[in-house]
């Protein structure tokens, strides 16, 4: 290498000023910086190339791709079903948002009534999954700023959390709990006392973070006025998610088009107004004890019944009527070679993630495999307003916006 | 031409006044509303619902392949007007030749992206995009993965 360089950083020689005998000017040196794809603030993939000038951004431009997997490519070669495992790969830390999205697209295409009990299961680990999504967004945020210790603190709530998954579907990540027509198993017997001893001391936890940050001086010192973008640009941007509601827009899609009886659960939408990184935090904070609120009602009014529809065609049949009755038999067969055909036709569900809106639009053409799956992930939405986002800003401060946006790369690649 | 109980939805009774050249039909199908536009009028129509209808997100535009029927191809927008609590499906279909359309990017910038992965994984030419390249796959990648007629298994020729 020699003479000083360093890998990935490009020094641009500008032309030099009119030099003028008496008054030595400056000489401006303007770097172009490549940040990423493997940088720990970037968690994930994402590649930033920051022109500098000094320590002010003049601009980036993020390159992103690294992590494309052909998602929905394979949709159309999986049937319906199998897709839900599918869906889970998309974004790793709430992978059953992703699931529930999915399969209210399948179920509205086949028109099919989901059981109380079922929907509000799938709220309340929804919810969970919000918490999970959440907390890690916490702990990598505050690691990023320099607030070590939270990340311990939130991965010991994490961890609690991943235990319900694992009890719930064996996986601890990757849950596929959700399918097309309800939920994949029974609710394991004890649920209620593993998500309330969990429930009954989360918000004494919530408590414990913001002691570590609210009013800590370090940290509102590096996110207070810092990666503010204006409301406007957002929507024209295509950001969604807990970054609008920092910017006081209330819209939550959980509230403005409710899907498996949100509608039922008493719950508020936090708001904020300054539209900086400390507003993205105080409002994923109030999220956070919101959905606690949420789960805590989901344990305490479950109702009784169903955890699958009573659609024999859609629904794996239990295993003792499998190896008893005739039909049931048969189904089982056609469900497990062949799949189910889904009416033609096209819709765009959109559910409210950790992240933002995701979209899944699906459009059947009568055969068992989706003809096409696309999938609108918040993160990709979220990305292309990073350079509108830190133009002018320091260097330091970029690390900040970008850990306030709380994208995952899988999500945005797919 | 548009069907009359369509018209009951406002945003399509003003669109079918404001640029009635532009809607080809529509549909309103499982609660949700699909309208197919002109594919030389989208811009225009776009910019309408945006500034005059309140539909101030795009939320995502993607493509569809009918490999081997023509017209081929059905590029989807899906629009939002949070204000309205409205959302609304746009169609424009193209032929497979050279599929080429105009970009939205003028009405909102955040089609940038969409349009590049379309461009991406379905190679239709956004007309005055503003950096039409590949966003998912290398530059150097060829073909189109998302079209029907690439292989899902088999080597590389």
């Amino acid at each position: 290498m020699g003479d000083g360089e360093i890998p990935g950083v490009t020094v641009v020689e500008p032309e030099s000023p009119q030099e003028s005998a008496e008054t030595p000017v400056p000489r401006p040196r303007r770097m172009t910086l490549n940040m990423g794809p493997q940088h720990p603030s970037t968690h994930g993939v994402l590649r930033l190339l920051l022109e500098l000038d000094g320590e002010t951004i003049i601009s980036a431009q993020p390159d992103i791709g690294y992590l494309h997997t052909g998602i929905e490519k394979e949709f159309e070669v999986k049937n319906y079903q199998q897709g839900v495992t599918l869906t889970d790969r998309i974004d790793y830390l709430a992978p059953l948002s992703n699931n529930l999205c999915y399969c209210l697209a399948a179920e509205k295409l086949l028109g099919l009534e989901i059981p109380p009990m079922a929907q509000w299961q799938r709220v309340m680990l929804t919810e969970l999954t919000r918490l999970n999504s959440h907390l890690v967004w916490l702990g990598t945020h505050a690691i990023d700023i320099g607030a070590m210790s939270v990340f311990l603190y939130c991965f010991r709530e994490r961890e609690d959390i991943l235990r319900i998954f694992e009890m719930y579907s064996g996986q601890r990540m990757m849950t596929s709990y959700f399918r097309i027509g309800g939920l994949a198993l029974e609710p394991p017997r004890g649920w209620q006392k593993r998500v309330r001893d969990f429930i009954d001391v989360f918000p004494s936890r919530v408590d414990e973070y913001e002691e570590l940050l609210t009013n800590n001086r370090i940290w509102t010192g590096r996110t207070k006025g810092v990666g503010f973008i204006s409301l406007e640009d957002m929507l024209d941007l295509g950001i969604t998610g807990p970054m609008l509601r920092a910017a006081g827009l209330k819209w939550d899609t959980r509230k403005t088009q409710p899907y498996s009886s949100y509608d039922k659960f008493d719950f508020e939408v936090p708001t904020r107004t300054e539209n900086d990184v400390y507003a993205r935090y105080l409002v994923r904070i109030e999220e956070m004890r919101q959905s606690a609120r949420i789960i805590k009602q989901a344990l305490e009014g479950m109702p009784e019944g169903r955890w699958t529809a009573d659609a024999p065609h859609v629904v794996l049949p239990e295993r003792e009527k499998m190896k008893t009755q005739m039909e049931a038999l048969i189904y089982h067969f056609k469900i497990v070679t062949e799949g189910f055909a889904v009416p033609a036709g096209e819709v765009y569900q959109v559910i409210e993630s950790p992240r933002g809106e995701v979209g899944y639009y699906m459009v059947s053409d009568g055969t068992a495999k989706p003809y096409r799956v696309h999938v609108r992930g918040p993160s990709f939405g979220n990305l292309q307003a990073i350079p509108e986002m830190v133009k002018g800003t320091l260097i330091a401060d970029v690390i900040a916006s970008i850990g306030s946006m709380d994208f995952v790369l899988g999500d945005s690649d797919r | 031409m548009i069907a009359e109980e369509l018209k009951t939805f406002p945003v399509v009774a003003s669109l079918a006044e404001a640029q009635p050249e532009a809607l080809v039909s529509g549909k309103f199908d499982r609660d949700e509303l699909t309208l197919e536009i002109a594919a030389n009028q989208i811009a225009g129509v776009c910019a309408y619902l945006k500034n005059e209808q309140k539909f101030a997100r795009l939320s995502t535009v993607t493509g569809v392949d009918w490999y081997p029927e023509e017209p081929r191809f059905e590029i989807v927008y899906h629009l939002h007007s949070p204000e309205r609590n409205q959302r609304l499906r746009l169609k424009c279909r193209l032929a497979g030749g050279n599929p080429e359309i105009d970009s939205v990017t003028g009405v909102w910038r955040g089609a940038n992206w969409y349009e590049r992965e379309t461009f991406d994984l379905f190679g239709i030419r956004f007309r005055n995009h503003p950096d039409l390249r590949r966003i998912m796959l290398p530059e150097d990648w060829e073909g189109h993965p998302l079209r029907k007629d690439y292989p899902v298994t088999g080597d590389r020729v």
